[in-house]
C-alpha cells in the first residue's frame, strides 16, 4: 500500500514538524509525559509549535494548548527544555486548567 | 528533540515499523530504538515491555528518568467487497482513524463512481495480498458473502494474525465457511478468531448500521489486542 496512506500526514504532528523544519522553520515538540485521573489525550500525545505560534496536535481537549504554545515560544528561544504541570483549573473563569478534574505533565522540548 | 531522530521516527512510522523514542529527561538527549533491537540493562527491560504493552511512560533507571514514547503502526482496515456495506464502512473508518482499502475483482461493484476517495483494488485478494501482505497491525472485514473471494482473504488474515477479522453471513453460512476454512489447513483455534456473525450486537439492520457495528467491533479488538493471551498466561 502507498505510504501516504498509513499516517494522516496532513494532520500528523511530527510529520508536520518535519515540514516545518525542512521550510527552516525553528520549532518546538510538546508531549505529555504524565497523566492522572481523567485526561483528555494520552501520555505520548504531541502538539507541536513554531515560533511564530502556529501549532497542530493536541496535549489536552483545548483547556492548556495556549499557555503551551506560550512556554513553547519561550522555549523556541531559550533553547532549554521545560516540564509543565496542569491540574483542575480554579474556579475563576480563564484560569488555565483542566475541567475534566485530571491532572497532566507535558515536556516542552526544542526541535534541534 | 533531535532533528535526525526525528527524521528517523517519521520514516519508521511511514514504513510500519515499531520504534519507541527514548528520551532522557535529565539532558532532553534522545534515540530511537526499533523493535526487536538490543538494549541492555533495567532501561531494556523497560522498553521490551513497551512494545508488548503499547504504552508509553515514565521509568527510573540507570539512576535517570527516561520517557519512552511508544510509536506502533497505523492500524489499518482491509475490506474485502465493494458492497453496500463497504460505502458506508470507508469513510467511517476513515475518519475513526483506520484507514481503508478495498478490493473486490468484480468490476461492477468495484468503481470509482460508488466509492470516491477510497483505495480501491478491482482485483482478486490473491493478487493485492501477494503485493500488500497483511500484517498483524491491519483489520479485515469479508463482506462479500461469496466464497470465492472471501475465503482465501480470510485464511490470509489469520495466517497473517491480522487484529480483526470478520466475516459477513448467517450462523449457518457461517458454519459451512468453517469448514471450507479448515479443508484449506486452517486450525479451529485460528478459525475461532473470526467475528461471524460480523459486527457487535448492536442490532444493526440498514448497510450503514452494519457498518457502526463493524468499525466499532475493529475498534474493540484493536484496543483489547493481546488481553486474551495474558488472561490465559495468568
Amino acid at each position: 500500500m502507498e505510504n501516504s496512506i498509513y499516517l494522516d500526514e496532513a494532520r500528523d504532528p511530527l510529520i508536520i514538524a518535519e515540514g516545518w523544519m525542512k521550510d527552516g522553520k525553528d520549532v518546538a515538540i510538546a508531549t505529555v509525559v504524565e497523566t492522572w485521573g481523567s485526561a483528555p489525550r494520552p501520555v505520548g500525545s504531541h502538539l507541536v509549535i513554531d515560533a511564530e505560534g502556529n501549532f497542530h496536535g493536541s496535549v489536552s481537549g483545548g483547556c492548556v494548548e495556549g499557555a503551551v504554545v506560550t512556554e513553547a515560544v519561550d522555549v523556541i528561544d531559550s533553547g532549554k527544555a521545560k516540564m509543565l504541570e496542569f491540574g483542575v483549573a480554579d474556579d475563576t473563569a480563564w484560569q488555565v486548567g483542566l475541567s475534566c478534574g485530571g491532572r497532566i505533565k507535558v515536556y516542552v522540548e526544542r526541535l534541534g | 528533540m533531535d532533528p535526525y531522530a526525528l527524521k528517523t521516527l517519521n520514516a519508521e512510522r511511514r514504513a510500519r515499523r515499531a520504534v519507541i523514542l527514548v528520551t532522557d529527561l535529565g539532558d532532553g538527549r534522545d534515540r530511537i530504538v526499533r523493535e526487536g533491537d538490543q538494549v541492555a540493562g533495567e532501561l531494556g527491560a523497560a522498553i521490551a515491555k513497551a512494545f508488548r504493552s503499547g504504552n508509553s511512560g515514565s521509568v527510573e533507571a540507570e539512576g535517570g528518568t527516561f520517557f519512552l514514547n511508544v510509536y506502533l503502526p497505523q492500524p489499518r482496515l482491509l475490506v474485502i467487497g465493494a458492497v453496500h456495506i463497504s460505502q458506508a464502512l470507508a469513510p467511517m473508518a476513515k475518519i475513526a482513524g483506520y484507514p481503508v482499502e478495498i478490493v473486490d475483482p468484480r468490476t461492477a461493484f468495484a468503481t470509482a463512481d460508488r466509492f470516491p476517495d477510497v483505495v480501491l483494488h478491482a482485483e482478486w485478494p490473491e493478487d493485492v495480498l501477494s503485493r500488500q501482505p497483511l500484517d498483524s497491525y491491519t483489520a479485515l472485514a469479508a463482506v462479500t458473502h461469496d466464497p470465492k473471494i472471501d475465503d482465501f482473504a480470510l485464511k490470509a488474515a489469520l495466517d497473517a494474525n491480522c487484529f480483526y477479522v470478520g466475516a459477513l453471513g448467517s450462523r449457518k453460512t457461517h458454519a459451512k465457511r468453517v469448514e471450507r476454512l479448515l479443508a484449506m489447513g486452517a486450525t479451529a483455534d485460528q478459525i475461532a478468531r473470526i467475528h461471524a456473525p460480523i459486527g457487535l450486537d448492536i442490532g444493526a439492520a440498514s448497510p450503514a448500521e452494519i457498518a457502526v457495528a463493524i468499525i466499532a467491533q475493529a475498534i474493540q479488538a484493536f484496543r483489547s489486542r493481546g488481553l486474551e493471551s495474558k488472561e490465559a498466561a495468568a
